[in-house]
């Protein structure tokens, strides 16, 4: 009765949108598709809708084969990151629309977008114009419409990333409320985004997608402590794991003329070359650490991005607080050495702080 | 700084509408006039500088055989023909846009744009070089001289118009529109007439309005393709002429024949005011 996909490959021009793409989604459950943009995230999702038709590959639902069947007969919902209404509509007609379409008797479909109204927070607004409202309303009514329709599979494609920062903080809020209240115990939700925080917040399972590429599956809490590799590394943190070129002998791990002490985690590796991976919040100023030059400091909100270079290395550090810092400025910085990620030189994860590895 | 641009706006504007307005002005007072008015002296105040007569209009719709000119059947004739070709263009093209927009076509080297530029080049083309071929063509189907016969050529005139505007609205509708309604449960068919096309009623209008204004001020094809059975307005109008100007009834039909242009503005002017042409998608 699962969602499956097997060996997906899409490809319409010289490039893969999607690179063999396998997936078995069950019924109930929330996954979240993690990956930049163009990873192919978008297209996945269309796939599953419909609107693309993969060059290899079988979907199946409900043990049927799911690609036969065309994208209106297919029963799924999907919204966009462009907040996606009908402009001739209202408000009340926008939601109505997929029940009309599918000719609900009209008391059944009142109940179901008053519900639908309600769980967006969007009671009053009924016979709004869909150019009256804010972007994060416009994205509510989009939401409303795909509950409204109680389809079996919900698709949403980066629905905050058009918003702004403080609507998307408290949406993310209420998507977490919706999806646990608002939806039925056979419906499949599955969530793309470009943002790590937001994988985390919806705790489900996790798929990262790089070029079309299947990188890593599993629960968000272990994607987050143990990336397979580097890129995935990168991917499922925000600002991006900071990557030292470096190596490991006896006595200390070595890079760009810095020696740490080993960590417990990295006492049974292999003496040899690797790429050290520490998150950006890892990195902390302590004056009795290492110096390193400000390329450039970005505050967001309450915290501070400082781009650091040292040598051939570039990393970025992530203050918890608002700082003001010249650039060219040399700060010193210290590393906590039992966070330290290894991968090989492959680029595959070797130890990781939370037990994790490759072997 | 200011003052002097607006200054000048003014003044340019005012000068513009002069030069627009004086002619229409000069032709409603020459209509009102005789030969003799006409002919003697320069006068512009009905009443005032001549006594005004209703000649010249009386003219335009008396029989030859009581020695009128009877503009009202090629009147009708034009507004038959125009707005015949510029509703089956606006359909016809409207569906072709949609294509060339929404979907890929391939064969040989042609691609979308191609498709498109053929349409466009239409146009492009000196109309005097379709004019042997239109009238070979006619000919040999039995067409000249014949209202249907002057339908089927503007509509090759107009479609590309359709075409050319719509292909461009079409492109600034998100993709995702119709994608939506698709998954909304509605198959091609109707995500184009439920969703897309309601949504396309500004471009339908400016299409609608290119279309009626180019069909009613064709002379050329009109001129060409009839003879005796089938006259279009601005032949009529033009043939007024003959050993002597009879300036009086030339400017009675030429006010007519602009009237439904002014009244297309106008209505189209109504419905941009009200901001309906722009915004309903971003």
């Amino acid at each position: 009765m699962n969602l499956i996909g097997q060996n997906i490959s899409y490809k319409p021009d010289d490039q893969f949108h999607l690179n063999d793409v396998s997936f078995n989604f069950k019924k109930g459950s929330l996954y979240t598709i993690l990956g930049r943009t163009l990873s192919g995230k978008t297209t996945l999702l269309k796939t599953i809708a419909g609107l693309l038709n993969p060059d290899k590959g079988v979907i199946s639902f409900e043990e049927k084969n799911f690609i036969k069947i065309p994208v209106w007969e297919r029963n799924v919902a999907m919204v966009y990151q462009q907040f996606i209404n009908y402009p001739h509509l209202n408000v009340y007609e926008n939601i109505t629309f997929p029940l009309v379409q599918r000719k609900l008797s009209p008391e059944h479909i009142k109940k179901d977008v008053d519900e639908a109204l309600k769980t967006v927070g969007l009671v009053g607004f009924e016979n709004r114009k869909i150019q009256e409202l804010s972007g994060g309303q416009q994205q509510r009514v989009a939401l409303a419409r795909s509950l409204a329709k109680k389809a079996k599979i919900l698709l949403l494609d980066e629905p905050l990333v058009n918003l702004d920062y403080k609507l998307r903080e408290q949406l993310r809020e209420e998507f977490k409320r919706i999806f646990s209240e608002g939806l039925s115990q056979d419906t499949i939700l599955i969530y793309s985004t470009t943002d790590p925080q937001e994988v985390m917040e919806l705790n489900g399972e996790v798929i990262v997608l790089d070029e079309g590429k299947v990188l890593q599956k599993g629960p968000a809490k272990e994607i987050f402590e143990n990336p397979t590799n580097l890129k995935v590394a990168e991917i499922s943190n925000d600002p991006p794991m900071n990557v030292l070129k470096g190596s490991k002998n006896l006595k200390n791990l070595n890079f760009e003329n810095i020696f740490l002490e080993i960590p417990n985690h990295f006492k049974n590796l292999e003496d040899k070359d690797y790429n050290f991976g520490i998150r950006a919040s890892e990195v902390k100023l302590d004056d009795s650490g290492e110096e390193f030059e400000i390329e450039l400091a970005e505050i967001s909100g309450s915290e501070t991005l400082l781009h650091l270079k040292r040598g051939n290395s570039k990393i970025i550090a992530l203050i918890e607080e608002v700082m003001n810092f010249k650039i060219h400025e040399k700060v010193k910085i210290n590393f906590n050495a039992n966070k330290f990620y290894a991968f090989g030189e492959d680029e595959k994860l070797v130890s990781s702080p939370y037990g994790g590895s490759n072997g | 700084m200011t003052k002097l641009y607006t200054f000048l706006k003014y003044f340019f504007i005012s000068f513009w509408t002069v030069f627009v307005v004086a002619p229409f002005l000069w032709a409603v007072s020459t209509s009102f006039k005789d030969f003799q008015s006409v002919n003697s002296k320069v006068t512009y105040i009905p009443w005032l500088d001549f006594e005004p007569t209703l000649e010249g209009w009386r003219v335009l719709i008396k029989s030859p055989a009581k020695g009128g000119v009877d503009i009202v059947e090629p009147y009708f004739n034009s507004i038959f023909v125009t707005c015949t070709a510029s509703l089956i263009s606006i359909v016809l093209g409207t569906l072709a846009a949609y294509a060339l927009s929404r979907f890929t076509f391939k064969a040989g080297f042609v691609r979308n744009n191609d498709i498109t530029f053929f349409f466009i080049s239409q146009r492009i083309m000196p109309p005097i070089v379709l004019s042997i071929p239109f009238f070979i063509f006619l000919s040999t189907i039995g067409l000249l001289d014949s209202l249907l016969g002057l339908v089927v050529v503007y509509i090759v005139l107009l479609m590309p118009i359709a075409v050319w505007i719509m292909v461009d609205f079409f492109n600034r509708v998100p993709k995702e529109l119709d994608e939506t309604a698709l998954i909304d449960g509605c198959n091609p068919y109707q995500a184009f007439y439920k969703v897309v096309l309601p949504n396309s009623i500004p471009g339908l209008i400016v299409a609608g309005m290119f279309c009626i204004i180019f069909g009613w001020i064709d002379f050329f094809f009109a001129f060409i393709l009839t003879f005796t059975e089938v006259q279009l307005l601005p032949v009529k109008v033009v043939a007024l002429n003959s050993s002597i100007t009879p300036w009086w009834s030339l400017s009675a039909s030429a006010l007519v024949s602009v009237a439904p242009l002014i009244i297309v503005a106008f209505v189209v002017e109504r419905y941009l005011s009200k901001g309906n042409l722009s915004g309903a998608l971003k």
